[in-house]
């Protein structure tokens, strides 16, 4: 590690461990160390650390440099409190009273039925009878429409999602969406969110900036080139001197410019890169990375890491694009890195996401998570032209965030985890299921579907659920 | 670079809103549902969303419920309920 040349270097002019290593952890080189000054120094260490370090270190001459400025860190004094608001309860007028009323009659009536009833009435004058009698045919009408009680969902929802499916086009033919960035589409998209895969084949962020500067393209521009990734090699000379064992990195003063960096900082991060074993000194216009004498292949090992060391931007994200979107800029990214991106200033943190459902769970948790799979398959869906009704991929959802966690629907997901050994074994891997079962002594109940049809009972579902019981109305008396 | 900014997650567009549910108003809940509280979806205590909410209340045992206050697009606004449960 270059981060122990620095502590060996300074211990070999006198230093004890201890200073050493604490002045390295800071990411400070050899040359920061020598020009610096006791006040600069004092950022880090106590005032008697300090003195030591610049009479056995530092240079006769006393260099005058700019003090570093302080970040304070500002912390919030905004008091957390529970985001929860009643907005949404707040219905007023018409609809507070329809609530009120259908309420006191115990009718169940969710909110989207309650602001369609005031809107409609709203014009009308109504008297309390004509309210009472209206409210009972909705609620008889809202009852017929209920799904019923025992009603397979499921394959209801399966086959709503699969017919359609079938009409989907194996391939992406075009790249709708933002220009340059192609995103999977279609059928294989499909798999992908219902597969709950870690990362999505074309991951990728939709960053939204500030409402300060959010119709500002400069300053989009500026977020968007600090949110690509932009390596050594791209930005500088990597030379190799054998004679010397040192590898001598010469950025590019243009380059450097565009991406608003300093030499000093390239050396600060190839100095706490972690691969490259040697001991990074700045000069003028260069960075000099020495190895250990005689050590070739440490030395090609070196350039090779240095060549790859990460000098700005966020992991995983490699391009920016910025596109106008009603007034505002956004900047759609190919890579994703959500947990990073939202801590960056000038970055909307409220309207920024992902196309990863199993990112978006990491991040923001399992009912964003829910949202993020009915989103991202609703789109995919109607990108295709295909109707499904929303209650369907919702359910899709719902099973996939039911145990807090994000399960992929499949073997390795839902269906591997039922309790039926049968159901599990009429699923896929038959045979594995069943020797294992047989081996641990598993217990089947028959509670569920698929178990009662391989043995040839009546399903636990519909009408196969309930028991009916007659009685003979002319007996009844008796 | 990323500055340390204060995130809450909780703010996101994508995060409904969460409320822990007052231990008096889960026999409520419960009963208006006409379930037991362990066939409640779960939610898991290292959950983003949940840790925010420690921030407010403090610890959250295990076994407490969740409010969850869904914008949904066929229902308007829909109550949905999480069991606070540790990874197995």
């Amino acid at each position: 590690m270059a981060k122990k040349d620095t502590i060996n270097a300074l211990i070999r002019r006198g230093l004890d461990e201890e200073i050493a290593e604490k002045l390295a952890e800071e990411g400070l080189l050899l040359g920061d160390v020598r020009s610096a000054s006791k006040e600069d120094l004092t950022e880090y260490l106590s005032d008697e650390e300090a003195k030591e370090v610049v009479n056995k270190v530092g240079k006769k001459k006393k260099k005058k440099k700019k003090k570093k400025k302080k970040k304070k860190k500002k912390v919030d004094d905004e008091k957390l409190e529970e985001i929860y608001d009643d907005k949404f309860e707040g219905l007023d007028g018409t609809a507070k009273k329809i609530k009120e009323l259908s309420e006191s009659k115990g009718y169940h009536m969710s909110h989207s039925v309650i602001k369609r009833l005031s809107e409609g009435i709203d014009d009308h004058e109504i008297s309390e009878d004509e309210y009472e009698d209206l409210l009972e045919m909705v609620n008889e009408r809202l009852n017929n429409r209920k799904i019923d009680s025992k009603e397979s969902v499921g394959i209801v929802g399966a086959q709503s999602i699969g017919e359609p499916g079938t009409q989907m086009t194996m391939r992406t033919f075009h790249h709708a969406g933002v220009a340059e960035i192609g995103v999977t589409q279609g059928l294989p998209r499909m798999i992908e969110i219902v597969d709950a895969r870690k990362v999505p084949s074309t991951p990728s962020m939709e960053v939204h900036l500030e409402e300060e500067i959010k119709g500002d393209k400069e300053k989009a521009k500026k977020i968007a080139s600090r949110l690509e990734i932009t390596r050594l090699k791209e930005i500088a000379d990597v030379e190799i001197d054998i004679a010397e064992t040192c590898v001598t990195i010469k950025p590019d003063k243009g380059r450097m410019k565009k991406e608003d960096i300093d030499i000093g900082e390239i050396a600060k991060k190839l100095n706490k890169k972690r691969g490259i074993k040697g001991e990074v000194e700045r000069e003028k216009d260069a960075i000099k990375i020495s190895v250990e004498e005689g050590k070739f292949s440490l030395l090609y090992e070196t350039v090779e890491e240095s060549k790859e060391t990460k000098i700005k931007g966020l992991k995983g994200v490699e391009r920016g694009v910025i596109r106008k979107v009603n007034d505002e800029y956004v900047i759609y990214t190919e890579g994703s890195n959500l947990e990073d991106v939202l801590k960056m200033d000038g970055v909307d943190m409220e309207k920024t996401i992902t196309n990863s459902p199993t990112e978006i769970y990491q991040v923001l948790g399992v009912e964003a998570a829910r949202k993020s799979i009915i989103r991202e398959a609703k789109d995919t869906l109607d990108e295709q032209g295909l109707e499904v009704d929303i209650r369907h991929i919702m359910l899709v959802a719902d099973v996939m965030t039911n145990e807090g966690e994000l399960n992929a629907i499949g073997r390795h997901g839902v269906s591997g985890r039922k309790t039926s050994v049968l159901a599990r074994a009429a699923f896929e891997i038959t045979s594995q299921h069943l020797l294992r079962a047989a081996i641990l002594g598993e217990e089947d109940k028959l509670d569920g579907v698929a178990e009662n049809v391989i043995v040839g009972q009546p399903i636990t579902q519909g009408t196969g659920a309930v028991k009916v019981k007659y009685t003979n109305p002319s007996k009844k008396d008796d | 670079m990323a500055k340390d900014k204060e995130l809450n997650i909780l703010k996101h567009g994508l995060v409904p809103e969460h409320r822990l549910l007052p231990t008096e108003e889960e026999k409520e809940v419960l009963d208006g549902l006409g379930v037991d509280r362990e066939n409640l979806p779960k939610i898991l205590i290292s959950d983003p969303a949940i840790q925010q909410l420690v921030k407010v209340h403090g610890d959250i045992n295990v076994g407490r419920i969740v409010e969850i206050k869904r914008k949904s697009r066929t229902a308007g606004v829909a109550k949905a309920y999480r069991l606070v449960v540790k990874r197995e």
